[in-house]
């Protein structure tokens, strides 16, 4: 049994609950993926390289990368002989099938949620480009640990973009938690200094750390995270213990230098995936799994705060081609 | 840099046909498949590229007639062509008012960049065009997002009007224009919130706001480094309020920016800013060919010019040649010339318009920033007899200044050879000036008028 039927079928029963946010936020991506996929099959009775040529194109739309695409593409190809399919409906089935393989092989299964640490408090810390949502994931995550009961902290060390600061504070009130603020072009690491000090004093334990946004390709602002991981190291034993990497789901292949390079840097534990809700493509996944095999931890699927989904392939897939 | 991805892969491309005396079908094929794949690869969308590289094969197959030349050159004038094309074929200024106030909507999906390039729009506006004016903060949704304005606003030296987050976005935008026409302001720049493309509400909002103040120019920030979605993003953003233009925003930090190549294409509406950093003096005017120029490894003289023409004032220029044809060059002159070309902009960015610049790393830039950054602190711990003097530099001087400046002997001492090379090439350069030669740097030209006697 195909993987997509398997799903249908285990979304059917009462006590698997399909989770409505995933099926309403993955709207745009369904009616781009899976409508097109449709649309595609119905104009064939029998499949040949054409038909191929489409999947191909329908895959590059959604971000997945060119040679992520290629080698999907190619594997359906080679299992499709074996299996004689010729079918338009089973080969879009089993490129699904081979699609999340290739997710799930790429890397280890990981829990999606942060692992906190026995003693002291457990630090994460959250870096990324400018604009992909960084202050409001926190918000959202802070929320999350909230409502399970943690003690969070904010530490906000985004002292270079106007108003940053403010905007992590107006979070920090509203959800009732305590925020370590820094001053307008004070130095990171010394907010990070303050906020770790402060965590252990009073047994946070969660301390979020906000950064400010950087692109990958600027040296000396790569640098500044480094030093800021070296300084909450030295506060407190293991500190990072997570480094979200928070990313936009409307990226583009840039998508996975990112990834690289902010590995390089920090180490990245987990990646935070965004706007979820207004794009239809979000193929980045894909790509950053294949090459890099870091896993997605969440997923943001709308504005409001409780819109952060842990990350689940089964959900996200059922989300992504329930209408075929 | 821009592009530079995707410049790596032209210039590689172009190499294979290097050497090959005709264009057939066959070499054309290989070379359109590797095109097809660089193209992709940059985020290009699927269907541009698709008439793109049918485009150039049909052109390239069609011109037999100019067999003469290289067939890697035409291909090479083939592309660029193509390029200046999908990038728009010629530059698009914005719509501005003589006597009223211009009224700018900036509009996009959400961390495009739009309250940054406010800041950014309104330091060109005020300090290029010496214009007075007035943003407005219509974001009452984002956290934060008023202060955030304010202070940018306050950073650049406008006025902002702020209604806080309590009054909606079209009310404000009818006080900021009622203000501007009162106030005499030449331009007003109204900050709206990000919103999502198939958000209704917000949408129609947008459009409530174009009616009510009617806009000279509706501008969709459009992040550069987004996927194959750009360009449905930007025709629907279209299709609701008919944009004026786009502005790209973080050129900076991608290396590929296949958005910038589909979206005027795919959309209509021209590209006529682009954002390279995060200063408020990083946005430039978009240059479709000089893009092409760019993106195809030919560099960009004129945006370099330009860039030397807005930082380097006559005067500067003047004394410093004086002081080079007088052979009276010194580490004053030094550290202002590093100063001036700092100016300019980052090395890398500077670097990567010189056409025919070979690649350099990332490391050797940082070395050559930082040995730059080093000439002026050793310079700033030195006497001013001592910067217009340097021969009388002994150990204990030198001893002095490290104690100073924090920095080695050995950096001193580096810095200074720095300067005699420099000094000894400014002294040619001042004597072959004065006796009407060539300076010798520019040997190819010097020979050439050897030939014509």
């Amino acid at each position: 049994m195909g993987l997509l039927s398997r799903l249908k079928e285990k979304f059917s029963k009462k006590e698997n609950k399909v989770d409505d946010k995933y099926v309403s936020g993955m709207a745009k991506s369904r009616e781009n993926f899976s409508a097109k996929l449709d649309k595609l099959s119905s104009k064939y009775k029998k499949v040949n390289q054409d038909y191929f040529d489409n999947l191909e194109e329908i895959l590059i739309e959604a971000d997945v990368g060119v040679n992520l695409s290629f080698k999907i593409i190619e594997s359906v190809l080679d299992e499709a002989k074996k299996q004689k399919l010729e079918n338009p409906k089973d080969i879009n089935e089993l490129l699904i099938d081979t699609m999340f393989e290739s997710y799930q092989d790429s890397g280890e299964v990981v829990q999606n949620d942060i692992r906190f640490v026995d003693n002291g408090p457990t630090v994460l810390l959250v870096v990324g480009v400018n604009g992909v949502g960084k202050t409001t994931s926190i918000a959202k995550l802070a929320n999350r640990y909230k409502n399970q009961g943690k003690k969070v902290m904010l530490c906000a060390a985004d002292t270079f973009r106007a108003a940053a600061v403010e905007q992590l504070t107006i979070w920090a009130n509203r959800l009732g938690i305590e925020i370590v603020n820094g001053e307008p072009n004070a130095d990171p690491a010394s907010v990070c200094y303050e906020a770790a000090r402060r965590a252990k004093q009073e047994n946070v334990d969660l301390l979020i750390v906000d950064t400010a946004g950087r692109l990958q390709n600027k040296t000396n602002l790569m640098d500044e995270l480094a030093k800021m991981r070296r300084v909450l190291s030295k506060e407190i034993e293991g500190a990072p213990h997570e480094t979200f990497l928070i990313i936009d789901g409307t990226t583009g292949q840039n998508g996975v230098i990112q990834a690289k390079q902010f590995n390089e840097v920090c180490n990245i534990t987990g990646i935070v995936i965004t706007k979820m809700d207004g794009t239809s493509k979000g193929g980045i996944i894909l790509a950053i799994r294949d090459q890099l095999g870091i896993p997605v931890r969440f997923i943001g699927l709308g504005e409001k705060i409780d819109d952060l989904e842990e990350f689940d392939l089964d959900q996200y897939l059922y989300g992504l081609c329930v209408a075929l | 840099m821009p592009f530079e991805n995707l410049t790596d892969r032209f210039k590689s491309i172009f190499k294979k046909l290097r050497g090959q005396t005709r264009l057939t079908e066959g070499n054309m094929d290989e070379m359109m498949k590797e095109i097809r794949l660089a193209l992709l690869d940059a985020d290009v969308n699927y269907k541009v590229v698709k008439e793109f590289t049918n485009n150039v094969k049909e052109k390239a197959l069609h011109q037999k007639v100019l067999e003469t030349l290289d067939p890697s050159q035409m291909v090479v004038k083939i592309v660029h062509d193509e390029l200046v094309d999908l990038l728009g074929s010629t530059d698009s200024e914005l719509h501005i008012n003589k006597n009223k106030p211009t009224i700018i909507m900036l509009v996009g999906l959400q961390g495009t960049g739009k309250t940054t390039t406010a800041g950014k729009l309104s330091y060109y506006f005020k300090n290029k065009m010496n214009k007075k004016v007035l943003l407005a903060a219509c974001d009452t949704y984002r956290p934060a997002a008023i202060e955030q304005l304010v202070t940018v606003a306050k950073q650049v030296g406008v006025d902002v009007l702020n209604m806080g987050d309590k009054v909606s976005p079209v009310e404000i935008a009818k006080k900021a224009k009622e203000k501007a026409y009162n106030d005499h302001y030449d331009f007003l720049i109204l900050d709206t919130a990000g919103r999502l493309q198939i958000d209704d509400d917000l949408m129609n909002e947008l459009n409530e706001m174009k009616d009510a103040v009617k806009p000279e120019e509706i501008l969709l920030l459009v992040d550069a480094m987004a996927g194959q979605d750009a360009v449905n993003v930007a025709m629907a953003f279209n299709e609701r309020l008919s944009l004026t233009g786009i502005i790209m925003s973080k050129l900076d930090g991608d290396a590929r920016g296949g958005a910038a190549l589909s979206i005027k294409y795919m959309s209509g509406v021209p590209i006529k800013f682009m954002g390279l950093g995060e200063k408020f003096t990083d946005l430039d005017v978009f240059h479709p060919d000089r893009m092409a120029d760019r993106i195809l490894g030919m560099g960009d003289v004129m945006t370099l010019v330009e860039k030397a023409e807005d930082n380097v004032s006559e005067k500067e220029m003047r004394k410093t040649t004086n002081k080079i044809m007088a052979g009276k060059f010194d580490l004053n002159d030094m550290v202002d010339q590093l100063k001036q070309v700092k100016r300019m902009g980052s090395f890398s960015g500077l670097l990567s318009m010189i056409p025919g610049m070979p690649k350099i790393t990332k490391e050797q830039i940082a070395t050559a920033e930082q040995s730059a950054k080093n000439v002026e602190v050793i310079v700033s711990s030195m006497t001013p007899e001592e910067r217009e003097h340097p021969e009388i530099l002994k150990y204990s001087r030198k001893l002095r200044i490290s104690k100073g400046c924090g920095k080695s002997v050995a950096e001193i001492n580096k810095v200074l050879k720095q300067y005699d090379q420099m000094k000894e090439q400014m002294d040619q350069l001042g004597k072959m000036t004065k006796n009407g030669k060539m300076p010798s740097g520019m040997g190819g030209l010097s020979g050439l008028g050897g030939l014509r006697r």
